[in-house]
């Protein structure tokens, strides 16, 4: 048994690191999240020349065929870098959807050029009532035609295709057919621009049925889960230099324990996340059956402690903390996106709730 | 990252487990709930025959009467001891903590006299560091050992001592010293408890019982031999058995604590709550999922620091989130236990309605002391600050 990193996962960790913080800085990340969709052409396609679209899915449609652990250490790299754009809504979650549900002849049209960098993609899910139990969806799909109102879709402005859950299934639709209109939702992640999709008898194809998507959204939820881990690690590490410089009282803050005493949570917090998050990752890689238990508990645990983390930094930063400069409020706010999306903590408890307690016994965890 | 079992862990697993298959007491839910003092034969003879089939000290190395085994390998012997609730052994301190400091710093004459009997169970070890006026300040202790000739003459008193009614030795932290900077002047004996003036007066605690002590030395010769490592060098001595204590603990509090658990979700079915159950209450079930994602989290977080310890050859600092995390998650658990039981978590143990026996009475009050003993969380924090961040040293 090992929990730890082996030298290639370490080693694709690393260049990560090295990519985001050569490419995208935060001065990259302030000018992108000005703009009006986050996203840049070049960068994409530096991405996907390093293989970081195709990254977990299969060669047969130009992926790189790694694991899902490998998946959850670039994504925390992203979350570091606050990446923006669209990485995210195309490649895990649109990418997931599609190897989850979709035929060999709709993967090689949808994944494929996912995989190359040529395409971007999203998935509409909420509609008004904004549940994640995907019980209320009124969405319709018929005749290749689908109709309704979906909200809080990530990135959807530059997508070329939006996979639309409805009761009846997974649908593909073009993003710039006539049936599809567009608009943004102005919202607090500045990085990963939301949108409202109406879509009006607008042509669609069936990828698969919705019962199959859970997988796919469960590696998305723990992806997200990875991006927060960054985010709670670039906050506490920014926050531990601020303390070890910032003078009061002829002191370095940090020197007092009422400021160190919450660095030492931000770090006890931050590892928890992670030990939480590369768990759920192994799990679902290794189909494991508690596996939709540990997404549930990553989800949970880490939901409140990036809030709770963003809160500390902020605070032991001071007035400093609560300026426009300074780069913490754009992972606070990245941190209460990631939060809600896929269901926030007390959606996981009852999930959580559900998957042990109304199960007959609550067996042990085997060593 | 592989958290599959290797072959060695796996056969590891099997042996122990077919061992405790026919050698583990099928009675110790009828002691459990007695008095230590009471059920501490009974806890011998357990030790006795974990010793006979050398799974005693399953960390020590081969030739001390361990198994050598890795961090893993450790973790698994206390988790299947959880799985069937085996019995705690006597000798805790001696086994955990005290057996390895001797083996790291005692001398051949030392280990010889001292670790088959630790093993054995036929001498019971306490361990005397707190006193009155040095808890967290460990370092400023008073007790003091004078070196007259072949013996230490040692006076002082020690406090919060576990095991010290029972115990037969004590590794004892003394000032022999005191001119020179506090952490320089300490030395670590190894003490009869039957020497004449050494006295122990049971310490009462908030739950109402003793399990701990007040050790007071009155002139009491220790001979020198008895010195375990080098003379002044004993904050370093004391520091490697606390080090033991804080890496260790956690791993076989990880069943416990699902017990516990699993035990609360079963009251929480048979307890009304708003014209159903507490089960089906939605409050209810967000504390109990809440509780049941840290458990887990604390199992992961442990696997991952013995991963890393595994790689590093030695228990680091890192272990002080897992203190904090343990301590805080037990004191949070009572506390919803209460929620559950209402007004029947008061009732004690002894009283014809008491639920299962009184425990949660209990342990609501005992969890205080975890967030204090083997280092307060203050304490804890500030290691991970100073040692882990490198913020300044704040105290």
């Amino acid at each position: 048994m090992q929990f730890g990193l082996n030298e290639s996962q370490e080693l694709l960790r690393d260049s990560a690191r090295n990519f985001f913080s050569g490419e995208c800085p935060m001065g990259e990340v302030r000018r992108l999240m000005e703009s009006d969709t986050a996203y840049d052409a070049s960068l994409w396609r530096k991405l996907a020349d390093h293989g970081y679209t195709g990254i977990i899915f299969p060669e047969e449609y130009g992926g790189v065929g790694l694991g899902k652990v490998e998946l959850i250490l670039l994504a925390e790299q992203a979350g570091r870098a606050l990446l923006p754009g669209p990485f995210f809504s195309t490649v895990v979650l649109s990418g997931s959807v599609i190897d989850a549900v979709a035929s060999a002849e709709q993967k090689k049209k949808y994944l494929a050029p996912i995989c190359r960098g040529e395409a971007r993609s999203t998935v509409a899910i909420l509609e008004a009532p904004a549940s994640w139990d995907l019980q209320a969806m009124r969405t319709t799909a018929a005749n290749g035609k689908v109709s309704g109102e979906k909200l809080f879709v990530p990135d959807a402005a530059v997508a070329d295709f939006i996979l639309v859950l409805a009761p009846t299934g997974v649908f593909v639709a073009d993003a710039r057919s006539p049936g599809v209109t567009i608009f943004p939702m102005s919202s607090m992640d500045l990085t990963r621009k939301l949108y409202s999709v109406q879509f009006k008898n607008a042509p669609a194809e069936k990828l698969g049925d919705l019962e199959r998507v859970r997988p796919a959204f469960d590696l998305a939820t723990v992806a997200l889960v990875a991006e927060i881990v960054g985010g709670m690690q670039r906050t506490l590490d920014l926050t531990v230099e601020y303390a070890k410089t910032r003078k009061q009282f002829g002191k370095t803050i940090g020197s007092f324990q009422a400021v160190q005493h919450q660095c030492a949570d931000m770090y006890l917090e931050t590892e928890s996340s992670r030990s939480a998050a590369y768990y759920a990752a192994w799990a679902l890689q290794e189909n494991v059956p508690d596996a939709s238990a540990a997404v549930s508990i990553a989800k949970i645990y880490a939901s409140d402690a990036g809030r709770t983390v963003g809160n500390r930094g902020i605070q032991i930063h001071g007035g400093m903390g609560f300026t426009w400069e300074n780069d913490l409020h754009l992972y606070y706010r990245r941190a209460k996106a990631s939060e809600t999306a896929f269901g926030d903590a007390t959606f996981h408890r009852e999930r959580l709730a559900r998957l042990v307690m109304d199960a007959a016994v609550v067996a042990g965890t085997s060593a | 990252m592989d958290l599959n079992l290797t072959v060695e862990e796996a056969a590891f697993r099997d042996e122990f487990r077919a061992w405790l298959e026919s050698n583990v007491p099928n009675d110790w839910s009828s002691w459990r709930e007695k008095p230590l003092d009471e059920s501490f034969p009974y806890l011998r003879a357990w030790q006795r025959k974990l010793h006979e089939g050398r799974w005693a000290a399953v960390s020590w190395p081969k030739e001390y009467g361990g198994r050598s085994a890795s961090l893993m390998q450790q973790a698994i012997f206390w988790e299947e001891m959880a799985r069937v609730e085996a019995p705690p052994m006597a000798n805790a301190l001696g086994l955990g903590l005290i057996g390895p400091t001797i083996i790291a710093y005692g001398t051949e004459v030392q280990k010889n006299r001292f670790i088959p009997k630790i093993l054995s169970a036929e001498e019971i070890w306490c361990q005397g560091f707190s006193e009155p006026n040095a808890g967290s300040d460990l370092a400023s202790l008073q007790t003091e050992a004078r070196l007259d000739d072949e013996h230490y003459i040692v006076n002082g008193q020690k406090v919060w001592t576990s095991y010290g009614w029972v115990g037969d030795w004590c590794e004892l932290v003394v000032r022999t010293d005191p001119t020179v900077a506090k952490h320089k002047g300490l030395s670590v004996l190894l003490v009869d408890m039957k020497s004449p003036g050494v006295e122990v007066r049971p310490l009462r605690q908030m739950t109402g019982e003793s399990e701990f002590n007040e050790l007071f030395f009155r002139d009491v010769r220790v001979p020198a031999e008895n010195l375990l490592g080098k003379a002044n060098d004993g904050w370093n001595v004391a520091m490697s058995t606390l080090m033991y204590e804080r890496g260790s603990y956690g791993a076989r509090l990880h069943l416990i604590f699902k017990r516990h658990i699993n035990r609360l979700v079963e009251l929480s079915r048979t307890t009304p709550r708003n014209g159903g159950t507490a089960a089906q209450d939605p409050l209810i079930r967000q504390k109990l999922a809440q509780l049941f994602a840290e458990i887990e989290i604390m199992r992961l977080n442990q696997l991952r620091a013995f991963s890393r310890m595994t790689a590093s050859g030695a228990p680091g600092p890192e272990g002080s989130i897992q203190k904090i995390f343990w301590s805080e998650l037990n004191q949070r658990l009572q506390q919803i236990a209460q929620e559950i039981l209402g007004p029947y978590g008061q009732l004690l143990q002894g009283d014809s309605y008491a639920v299962d026996e009184g425990i949660w009475s209990y342990g609501y009050l005992r969890t205080r002391g975890n967030t204090i003993e083997a280092g307060t969380s203050e304490v804890q924090r500030n290691i991970i600050g100073h040692f882990v961040l490198g913020l300044p040293r704040s105290y």
